[in-house]
């Protein structure tokens, strides 16, 4: 039944993304394509009520992947407060994975990959931008989009070496005298990013 | 008309205060929009999604006098539980806010597993929303979460939403089977020693980060549905004064008239028993 289920949600939802409305807040109409399995199942129990809307209606369908690889990657970096880059197109994003530095290039195989903190620099041209993040995801899609999803992220003009400093002698110190566990997870962690940052800054 | 006059105050300024706060939150929630978007983009949104273990994460506001946005939720969460109850599955609640907890309390005591009050006492931030998406990860068993809140679509539309976020082993399982999650199997893993352990740091931010929004966006609706039931009841108030001043006036002018019309018959009276 779960393989029924999973074909069936797989048809609608590839139907419902080829005519998803973009429902902002700032248009009128309603949005109104939901996967239409939720919708019948939904119409059994409740038959009075207007099925939920689901966030898929919400969002603008993503490209698809395209035969030959795209000139530019296409970037949307979001934080939680705010959306820092959305739709940019540009040459090349370096993003700090677990697992080192990584450059990202349109046309780059599909890859999650989990973020330390550390430099992420967005290439344009002969523009660079960089920003320190702390921790987050990175999904590299076939269609030459990538998502970054970041917890904090700083530009790097916006960090002050003295106070790096001062906090990563603060937190080598604390992780020298740290009893219990979590103490010394804290500890660790905030000697990690800061030495990152000095790194940053530094490098 | 004076307890009206006052309550029309009341509402009045009521509806000044969610306007101003809806206006601090807006913003905020409108930046975090585009939090839960690559999540959906890369898992899907999986609604229907069959599993044996769901949880309902019901959103709702701490304080009343908010119009209807609370039953709405509520009456989506039961119908979900409906949808998705059965022999082997099994659906609980956990909820946040006093009022759907007031409501819920009465017939679904059972199935409540956990209940969050006092949300919004202090302002809305990330961190603040991880911790209690920590502590329902570690308290609740669930193979998909459902999360049952109002969208602010504008400020007269709140649109009940149901986000739903998988477990690694669903997820797994899923990409396995095929279907929307099967492309998830062709995305290379960077970082972390197994697929799994980066699919369960994914599925525990994916939650934080659509618990935040959810968080804001109903926050959003509150306030804007508050505004809207306040204005309601501002205007409502102002034509009972009116009612009640035209009542009060015509009483007046009769018992004035009344009045008169005894006098100038006593008046008569005595002229003609002259």
């Amino acid at each position: 039944m779960l393989r029924q289920a999973s074909r069936l949600i797989s048809r609608s939802v590839t139907a419902a993304s080829s005519k998803s409305v973009t429902a902002r807040a700032f248009s009128t109409e309603l949005p109104s394509t939901i996967d239409s399995t939720f919708v019948e199942s939904w119409k059994k129990v409740a038959p009075n009520m207007d099925p939920p809307q689901t966030p898929s209606s919400f969002m603008k369908p993503r490209p698809s992947t395209a035969s030959s690889i795209p000139t530019k990657l296409t970037v949307n970096f979001v934080l939680p407060y705010a959306s820092e880059l959305s739709g940019k197109e540009v040459d090349m994003v370096i993003i700090p994975a677990t697992t080192g530095q990584m450059g990202v290039l349109p046309g780059h195989v599909p890859t999650i990959a989990e973020l330390k903190p550390g430099i992420m620099s967005v290439h344009e041209g002969t523009d660079i931008k960089k920003y320190f993040v702390s921790s987050g995801f990175a999904f590299l899609h076939a269609n030459s989009v990538a998502d970054i999803i970041a917890v904090e992220a700083v530009p790097l003009e916006n960090i002050d070496a003295s106070q790096v400093q001062k906090g990563l002698a603060e937190f080598t110190q604390k992780l020298a005298s740290a009893s219990t566990d979590l103490e010394k997870a804290e500890a660790q962690i905030g000697v990690e990013v800061h030495s990152a940052m000095n790194a940053a800054l530094s490098g | 008309m004076k307890s009206v006059k006052n309550i029309q105050k009341i509402t009045k300024a009521m509806k000044m205060v969610a306007a101003s706060k809806l206006r601090a939150v807006q913003g905020r929630a409108e930046n975090s929009r585009g939090l839960w978007q690559p999540f959906t983009a890369l898992l899907g949104d999986n609604p229907s999604i069959d599993v044996k273990k769901s949880v309902v994460v019901t959103l709702s506001s701490d304080k009343g006098l908010c119009g209807g946005i609370n039953s709405t939720v509520v009456k989506v969460s039961r119908a979900l539980y409906k949808l998705n109850a059965g022999p082997e599955k099994d659906v609980k609640f956990v909820i946040v806010g006093e009022k759907a907890k007031a409501i819920m309390f009465r017939d679904s005591k059972n199935d409540i597993s956990l209940t969050v009050t006092e949300l919004n006492k202090n302002p809305l931030n990330y961190a603040q929303v991880s911790v209690l998406a920590d502590d329902i990860l570690k308290n609740v068993e669930f193979d998909a979460l459902r999360i049952v809140y109002n969208k602010f679509h504008s400020v007269v539309a709140f649109l009940p939403t149901v986000a739903t976020v998988l477990s690694p082993e669903i997820i797994e399982k899923e990409s396995e089977v095929g279907g929307k999650l099967g492309e998830l199997d062709s995305y290379e893993i960077e970082g972390g020693e197994t697929k799994g352990e980066i699919l369960q740091n994914l599925a525990e931010f994916q939650f934080s980060c659509v618990m935040f929004n959810a968080v804001l966006e109903n926050a959003c609706s509150e306030m804007g549905a508050r505004m809207s039931a306040m204005d309601s009841s501002s205007r409502n108030a102002g034509e009972m004064l009116d009612r009640l001043t035209l009542t009060y006036n015509r009483t007046r002018q009769a018992s004035i008239t009344t009045e008169l019309i005894e006098i100038i018959s006593g008046a008569s009276a005595l002229e003609a028993a002259k």
